[in-house]
């Protein structure tokens, strides 16, 4: 009996500390999902702010940017992400207003694979000429044209293109579709399109696979994926007519020559200035500006804040490109406005 | 409670509970076959309720392009105009492949494995086989992209193609992602499926069997073929039936070997596309509901086609059965 006893008390015991440590340690979570490109950037800032602000966790999941417009609407998290600007339709289904907050951007490359490999040089004119299967071999005159020095094979171009849908896509369409009249057209927009020509590939790493493994391939990726793969990737004309190297300070050059409206939604492709990259793009996280939850929304603010100045301190070592910063100053300004 | 008791009791005790307990009391019967009539019907409901819900999901799509759904060819997110064709097209043709490569290599190792093979052999053998069916299929896509392509590229294709170029299913260029790609490698998924099923029904089969066949002065090869295959011919079938059924389904794996064109070509060499492949692709990052729905309709199509497989394999089992145990067991 008193062995039961004793039992007894210890088991009390444990219940009452457990209790305990539970409520001493109590946290907030905040629950956000959707774009899977930021989600490297996404992770370490939400681990860096555990140490900022410990009664605060985040819990962030990267089902892609549709699942997270899907869900910021239907107010199953806290926040969404999106690695492109939500229509006007699908704003007009949410319960409240939905801010757009741009918070690093990134590049897609034309990479190829040749015989040795040369430095190419591409313009919007032959990228839409190629992917409208327009241009179908690599000596074509206009490709020699924009490439005096390089010797262009007799040789297939093989195209290829994600077949899954992403950003990157989005991005690429984006920018062909503001080049060429045709492609606005024929193809459009989107996260997927119905390709004119060309092999799909699953994910950068199917589309670089087959890249590297057919003599004559040509495709786009991201830049983090073609640097850290070591691809060869071509500079590309922008719309002030200068050939540029696609790179972290390109990017953030055309998102700070690029319009940008009040409310954020907007797309950095064929941007103006002589230092842009013209196939860039921006990833967005999505917040109510109205707060249904104060203590949360309060968190959330602040935590947008940091990622917004100490944040993007970061995304260089991540092979992000920050915002610039002019374009910063406005979005921090508009974060203050977000209602508890 | 006396049922429990009279299952661990001795024989005389049992006796006795049950003069106590006359007329016997049912109940425990009556119980067992409620709870697994209970448990057979969860899984007809699980089945209709997938069935509903995407029926549910794509009604605003089914509405909006009806029958032009299964019969046009245009996939177009932009436009929002779907059409599933080139999909079934790819699944059909790819899960055949798969049968036609996976069912003879599958059949034979599982005759190897339970007539010749050294007794020493077959344990390490099935158990190798058993990994090969618990590799995820995104590593064996990825080992698709990055070995078994090139490989395919380099040397059987252009063979293939010196061979048989003359016919329309294997000209054109090659780019090494093609429809043959995606059934090879489903071929490979399937193959520890049908092999181990094959062979635990090869081994079923009676002893008597053989002997049977042995004594009337039959060589090995007949025994094999007599007494051993086509008494198991239905049950072979059955494993058949269970690969096909994973071949439809199959997914990772083959989005990454098959080129993902949505496009009907009479060429293997020609990249293809399934439905399961689609809707790993683009379910993430659909935004409108046309689109999702047109997706959730591409589901349904596919479970459609895996009812309708399996349906149309018992029918044919059934005209089956009588011919081959029959014939076996004279």
């Amino acid at each position: 009996m008193t062995k039961l006893h004793m039992l007894g008390s210890n088991l009390l015991g444990l219940i009452i500390a457990f209790g305990l440590s539970a409520t001493a340690t109590a946290q907030m979570t905040i629950n956000g999902a959707g774009a899977t490109f930021p989600y490297p950037i996404y992770s370490k800032w939400f681990d860096d702010y555990a140490k900022v602000d410990p009664s605060v966790r985040f819990n962030y999941q990267s089902i892609g940017s549709g699942g997270g417009q899907k869900q910021i609407t239907a107010q199953t998290v806290d926040f969404g992400a999106s690695d492109g600007p939500m229509s006007d339709e699908n704003l007009a289904k949410a319960p409240g207003k939905i801010l757009h907050i741009p918070t690093v951007a990134g590049a897609d490359v034309v990479a190829y694979n040749l015989p040795g490999n040369p430095a190419l040089k591409f313009d919007g004119d032959a990228i839409a000429g190629i992917f409208l299967g327009n241009i179908k071999k690599w000596n074509d005159p206009k490709l020699a044209a924009l490439n005096p020095e390089a010797k262009l094979p007799d040789m297939d171009l093989v195209v290829v293109h994600r077949s899954d849908g992403s950003g990157t896509t989005y991005i690429w369409t984006d920018y062909l579709s503001k080049i060429s009249a045709e492609w606005k057209q024929k193809v459009g927009t989107n996260t997927s399109v119905n390709w004119p020509t060309g092999l799909g590939g699953k994910g950068n790493e199917g589309v670089a696979g087959q890249i590297k493994q057919t003599q004559g391939a040509l495709g786009y990726v991201e830049l983090i994926y073609a640097i850290q793969n070591k691809m060869p990737y071509a500079d590309v004309k922008n719309a002030e007519g200068e050939f540029v190297k696609p790179s972290l300070e390109s990017i953030t050059a055309a998102m700070a020559t690029a319009q940008i409206p009040d409310d954020f939604r907007f797309s950095i492709t064929n941007a103006p200035g002589k230092s842009s990259y013209p196939i860039a793009g921006a990833t967005w996280l999505l917040v109510y500006e109205q707060q249904k939850d104060a203590a949360k929304g309060k968190k959330l603010v602040e935590f947008l804040k940091w990622a917004l100045t100490k944040g993007e301190g970061m995304a260089k070592d991540l092979e992000y490109a920050p915002l610039p910063e002019n374009l910063r100053a406005r979005v921090l300004k508009r974060v203050d406005e977000i209602k508890m | 409670m006396q049922i429990l008791r009279s299952a661990v009791f001795g024989p005389a005790e049992r006796n006795g509970i049950a003069q106590q307990m006359s007329p016997p009391s049912r109940f425990g019967d009556k119980a067992f076959e409620w709870l697994t009539l209970a448990m057979g019907l969860t899984v007809v409901a699980l089945v209709a309720i997938v069935g509903w819900q995407l029926a549910r999901g794509s009604s605003l799509a089914i509405d909006r392009f009806g029958f032009h759904f299964l019969a046009t060819s245009t996939w177009d997110p932009v436009a929002e105009n779907f059409g599933a064709l080139p999909f079934i097209y790819g699944t059909l043709v790819s899960s055949l492949i798969a049968l036609l490569l996976a069912v003879p290599l599958s059949i034979a190792t599982a005759v190897y494995l339970t007539e010749l093979a050294p007794l020493w052999i077959r344990q390490p053998l099935v158990s190798l086989i058993e990994m090969l069916a618990a590799i995820p299929s995104v590593i064996l896509g990825l080992w698709g992209i990055f070995v078994m392509i090139p490989w395919l590229r380099d040397y059987p294709f252009p063979l293939l193609r010196r061979l048989f170029g003359w016919t329309p299913l294997f000209s054109g260029p090659v780019y090494g992602v093609s429809m043959l790609a995606g059934g090879i490698i489903i071929a490979v998924m399937i193959l520890p499926i049908i092999t181990s099923v094959s062979r635990e029904i090869l081994r079923s089969v009676p002893n008597l069997q053989r002997e049977a066949a042995y004594a009337l002065g039959a060589t090995r090869w007949e025994v094999t073929r007599i007494a051993v295959l086509s008494y198991a011919r239905k049950g072979l079938f059955g494993a058949v039936i269970l690969g096909l059924g994973r071949a439809l389904g199959e997914t990772m794996a083959v989005t990454m070997v098959i080129g993902n064109t949505p496009q009907i070509r009479a060429s293997l060499f020609a990249p293809g596309y399934t439905l399961a492949s689609v809707i790993a692709n683009e379910f993430s990052e659909a935004t409108t509901d046309i689109y999702l729905q047109a997706l959730f309709e591409i589901g349904l199509v596919l479970f459609g086609i895996t009812i309708l497989t399996n349906l149309v394999a018992r029918l044919l089992l059934k005209t089956m059965a009588g011919a081959g145990t029959t014939r076996a067991v004279q």
